[in-house]
Parts: structure tokens; sequence; C-alpha cells
């Protein structure tokens, strides 16, 4: 498992792997959000936590068809499955790779694109800790989409619409814990109901992941 | 430790292809299946390799003795023939790489990425693969497409060795692979029957 | 009957055998029910002394949000009766009631905003019941998306169930979320078994004899809709029985 991992961060790391074009796609979206809406720095704190969480989720959606479909076109899906790892393990560290190279360089990254929003200096700590919370949720929740449509013909819009309904209550909980932060409120309740889902998924998605990932690989 | 199958049924796509097969494969055994294009060759091993379920019939083997190779070779192509021999082999949880490097020659790409390999050095570090994981069943499904005929040779030896050392092989191919001692299944006669248009329950037909 | 000679009506040929008669039967309830619950509600009760004639459309609104869940939820027991008991016709059931939910999901939105227009003075608002019937549409939309793009139907029958497990709970999730991020404008429960919060007596009645009608709608829709995949089922599986020679 541990060498599935090792291997899925280095191909992510190499020439073509696609490290940092989540960063890139976040950072173009906080660029553009200031042009749609006015560079008034009022405003801009004001939707910076919704924007940086939007922005974070979208950047999260558009890797997520690279999590089994390179897998699945040079067979290594079938002979991973045919391997001694289990299934679950195999689309745990699936989700662990992915989060280890798009949600955590989003979570890094946020305060400095915080920064770009005018985001108010109490904000940052509630931000970056829902993001931390949050995004592991993102990561999970998108293998499950991603086992669901892999050797799918044009399943990547597919794939949005699967996995977008499915984010929302962890958009809800983490836009609303930054967006406390941000107003100077008490953030338990959303950080302990981010927390839940973030912990509920990792433990029960997988399984569902994988059913999904053997019933495809058929 | 062998692979027996007996009475199996299997489907692609939902539709029965195979019906009523019976196959043995013990230590030291080759066994050959032949038959058109079409006719449910692939969907047979990948049935026994677990990765589809039969419709009927019994598989015994311990899926821990198996291992698959089919028409992909599962290679990544940024990384090097080392690499990916590497990582197969500790998926499989064993170490040494030299031996499968040998037997199939890759000793000058060992560096070389595999993306950057021919068509038919790629299929060699496929079959490659199979000497890391260690286990003794293999299931092969066209091992030689887009060998040359020395590269051929060096397959079939490589199998030699390994039912010398007590292993087996159940190999989908329409090539003499100058094996003597393997068995033949023509998997033609197993064909299965369309059912009664009239009699359709539970599967439709 | 036992329980076990219910399972009978899994068998697609029985099935087919047995909506053929009880088909026509649900239709014309269907219809005479409506026909009553319609004009009755819009014709024969007083206005509301708030709410004036726009109150009427709860005939339409209450019983179309009612069957939009409760779709879902039929959609979610016919889903864990493929998974465990493998039976097609409940697969395709499943399917079949998709689409019809998915209406059922607009149909109690649209009427929501023409209500709402007049009452709240918005066509749409951020409400945590509105919002979630958005949700739940948009969770329609990817369970029939899904079904659309597999081909092979085992396939799309088994990725379809677990998609609708794992979607029922992050539906539920939804809700809650939904709640927690916005206090809503929309009135409580139109219906509840506390006889005390129920609208007076003059509208629940008409309002049963809708409820009935759209029930009875949908059950003679979700039959005939499963018909309909039974024999598009067969068909393929007879084309490809022919293209195999």
């Amino acid at each position: 498992m541990i060498a599935l991992l090792t291997r899925d961060l280095k191909l992510a790391m190499r020439a073509g792997g696609g490290f940092g074009l989540g960063l890139a796609f976040f950072l173009i979206v906080v660029t553009l959000v200031p042009f749609g809406v006015g560079p008034q720095s009022g405003l801009l704190s004001k939707i910076a936590p919704g924007i940086l969480w939007l922005g974070a989720l979208l950047a999260c959606l558009l890797s997520l068809d690279r999590i089994f479909a390179l897998d699945w076109e040079d067979g290594s899906l079938d002979l991973l499955a045919t391997s001694p790892l289990p299934m679950e393990g195999i689309v745990t560290v699936k989700a662990l790779a992915h989060w280890l190279t798009t949600g955590l360089p989003l979570v890094l990254a946020a305060p400095l694109f915080g920064l770009l929003l005018s985001l108010p200096p109490t904000g940052y700590a509630p931000l970056v800790l829902s993001l931390l919370l949050g995004t592991p949720a993102l990561s999970v929740i998108g293998t499950f989409g991603a086992a669901l449509t892999v050797g799918l013909k044009r399943g990547g819009l597919l794939l949005s619409l699967l996995v977008l309904p499915l984010y929302v209550p962890t958009l809800i909980f983490g836009a609303e814990m930054a967006r406390r932060g941000v107003e100077g409120q008490d953030t338990t309740t959303p950080l302990l109901m981010l927390a839940g889902i973030t912990c509920g998924t990792i433990a029960l998605l997988p399984f569902a992941s994988a059913a999904v990932l053997k019933v495809n690989l058929r | 430790m062998g692979l027996n199958v007996s009475n199996l049924t299997i489907a692609r796509g939902g539709i029965k292809v195979l019906e009523g097969l019976n196959l043995s494969l013990a230590a030291g055994q080759a066994l050959v299946l032949r038959g058109p294009n079409g006719v449910g060759k692939t969907t047979l091993l990948r049935t026994i390799a677990g990765l589809q379920p039969p419709l009927e019939g019994d598989i015994t083997a311990d899926p821990e003795t198996m291992v698959y190779a089919g028409h992909a070779d599962g290679l990544k192509p940024t990384l090097t023939v080392e690499e990916n021999l590497h990582f197969w082999a500790s998926v499989f949880a064993t170490s040494n790489i030299d031996a499968a490097i040998e037997a199939f020659q890759l000793d000058a790409l060992r560096t070389r990425p595999a993306g950057a390999l021919s068509a038919g050095q790629k299929r060699r570090l496929g079959l490659a693969r199979l000497l890391v994981t260690g286990r003794p069943i293999w299931i092969l499904d066209e091992p030689t497409v887009s060998l040359d005929v020395d590269a051929v040779k060096m397959f079939a030896e490589t199998v030699r060795r390994h039912l010398g050392q007590g292993g087996s092989a159940l190999i989908a191919t329409h090539i003499d692979l100058g094996l003597p001692d393997a068995q033949i299944l023509d998997v033609g006669p197993y064909r299965a029957r369309a059912m009664d248009p009239d009699d359709f329950d539970e599967a439709f037909l | 009957m036992s329980l076990n000679s219910l399972w009978q009506y899994a068998n697609p040929k029985k099935f087919i055998q047995t909506t053929e008669k009880v088909l026509p039967l649900f239709s014309v309830l269907a219809v005479v029910c409506l026909v009553v619950g319609l004009v009755w509600g819009f014709f024969f009760t007083p206005d509301d002394y708030r709410q004036g004639s726009t109150v009427k459309i709860i005939y339409l609104h209450v019983p179309s949000a009612l069957m939009a869940i409760n779709v879902w939820l039929m959609m979610l027991v016919t889903s864990l009766i493929w998974i465990v008991r493998r039976h097609h016709v409940s697969a395709l059931a499943a399917r079949a009631a998709a689409p019809i939910g998915a209406v059922m999901t607009v149909i109690a939105l649209a009427t929501g905003a023409i209500w709402g227009q007049p009452m709240w003075g918005t066509w749409w608002a951020w409400d945590p019941r509105l919002t979630s019937f958005l949700i739940l549409f948009l969770f329609y939309l990817g369970y029939i998306a899904l079904w659309e793009a597999i081909e092979n139907d085992d396939t799309a029958a088994d990725l379809t169930s677990i998609l609708c497990l794992v979607g029922s709970v992050f539906a539920l999730l939804s809700r809650y979320a939904v709640n927690f991020w916005n206090q809503g404008l929309h009135q409580g429960a139109s219906l509840s078994l506390d006889k005390e919060e129920n609208v007076a007596d003059v509208f629940y009645f008409p309002l049963l004899v809708c409820i009935a009608g759209f029930v009875l709608l949908f059950v003679a829709l979700v039959l005939l809709r499963t018909r309909t995949e039974i024999r598009a089922r067969r068909m393929r599986a007879l084309l490809a029985r022919e293209r195999m020679g």
C-alpha cells in the first residue's frame, strides 16, 4: 500500500502528472473573482471565505477523473485488483494520494490567496483549519465519484454531476466555519460537523468505492 | 496447489458465452486455450483471475496463488523499467527483480522510462512482472502480442523454467509457443447455447 | 399470502402478466381521485382569509412535494432489494421511478415558486426547504444520468443502487446542513399526525384525496414504465442473442 502511495506521488510529480494544476486553477479562480464582482475590498473580504472554499472545491473536482482513469487505461487497475492489496485499501490510498497532491497544497496556499481577497486577519486560522478538515472529505467523496465513472467515455461531466451534490454538506459546514471565523463568531458547531463528515466519509465511503470499482472492472 | 474449474458458465455483458466448462491445472503443467476470436477466452481468464464472478460453477484455487496478465501491461510511462518492476515487487511483497530483468534481457533498459520503450519491449517488461510476483499460477491472455521471434523464444523458455520449478500456466494464444508438453483446450465446444425465447424469466433470456 | 410468494412478482414474466390486469384499475382510480380532489379543492373550498385563492395551489404543491421525497425512498428500497436479492424487476422499477420523482420535484418547486411570489414577494428564496428540494432534484439528475451513461444493464443497476444508497445518506446530511445554514420563510408542514397543527378540515379532506390521486398516479406510471423497461431490456437481450447467432 505504501508502494502504491509512493508510486502515485511519484507519478504526480513527474512530467505530465498534473501536480500543481489544481493550485494554478485555484489561483485563477481567485484572480477572476474581483473582475466579476468589483475590486472593493469591503465586499471582497465579506465573500472571501466562500470564494476560497468554492475555489478549493472546484480545483479538487478538476483532478478527480485522473484518480482512476490512467490506471484503468494502461491496465494497472486490473492488475492491482488481482494483487494482494484489498480493494478498500487501494481506493483509500488513491484518495490519500489525491489529497496529498491536490487538497494539501490548496490548504497551504489558502492564506496567500486570502491575502489577495483581503481576508480579515481573524479569518486565517478558521479558514485554514476548515480547509484542512474538509478537503480530505472532498478527496474521499471524489474518489467514490471517480470509481463510479471509471471506464465511461465522456465521464468527466457526469463525474461533476454526481459528485457536486455529494459535496453540499461539506461545503456548507466548511464555508460556514470560515465565514463565522471572519465575523468573529463561535465556530465550534460547524467545526464539529465538518470533522464528523470527514471522519464518517473516510470510515465508510471506501467500502462503497471499492464495491463500485469491482463492478466496473467486471 | 492447483487450479480446478468445474461446470463453469460465464457471461460477457449479461449474455452467456461459455457454459459447462471444466479444466484443471496441476503444478508443472501448462494449458493452452484456443478458440476463435470473441468466443470468450478473455472473459474466461478474467473470471478465473477473480475479476468477475461466474454465472455458475466453481473455481477452486487460492487467489493468492494466481497472477493475471491481460492485454494491457499496466506500465507507467514516466517510471523507469526498474521502478515499474520494483513497484509490482513491493505490491506482491517480494523484492528481487534481477531474475526477471535477466530473463527478458531488459538489463540495458533498466533506467529507461517505460514510455520510451518499443511495443515489444513493453510487452517483455509486462511479462517480466510475472516473475517478480513470485506466484505459481500464471494466467496469461495473448502474452506474445507484439513480440518478435526471439522474444517469443525468450518467453517460452521462461515459461518452461517456471513449469520446471513447479509453477503452472494457463495461456490463451493463437501461436505455437514451442511448449511440447502443454495440453491444449479448445473452448469452442463449450459455447453457450441460446435459450428458448419464450422461456424468459430472471435473465430475460 | 406468505412473504415468500411476494417474490414471485420479481419474475419479469409474472410481473408483466400481473400488471396487465391491475394497471387499468390503478389508472382509472388515479384519474378519478385527481379529478375529484382537484375540482373539490379548487371550486368547493373557501378562500383563505389571509392568502386568498392562492392557497388552492396547495392541492398540487403538497402532494407533489410528498411524492418527490417518497419516490426517492421507494428507489432506495428497490435498490436495496436489487443489491440483496438481485431481482431485475426491482432495479428496473427504481430506474422507472427516477424520472417521475424528478418531475414531481420540479412540480413542487414550480408550484412553490408560483405560490411564493404573491405570498413572500419572491419567486425563489434560499430557504432550507426550497434548497433541499433543489438538491434532491440534483440527486435525481445524477442518478438518471448514471443509468443513461452505462451500457451494460447489470453494471448500471449495481452502480446506480450504490449511488442511491450513498446519495440517500448525503441527501439527509444536506437537509440537516441546509437547515443549519439558513433559517427559512417556508411555513411548517401542512400535514402532520398531530391534529392541532393541521390545516383546517375544509382544506384537509380534498387534500387527502389529491394525495391519494398522486400516489395512484405514481403507481400507475411506475408500473407502466417498469413494463416498458422490462420489454426494452428483453428486446436488447434478444438482439444480442441474434448477433451471437
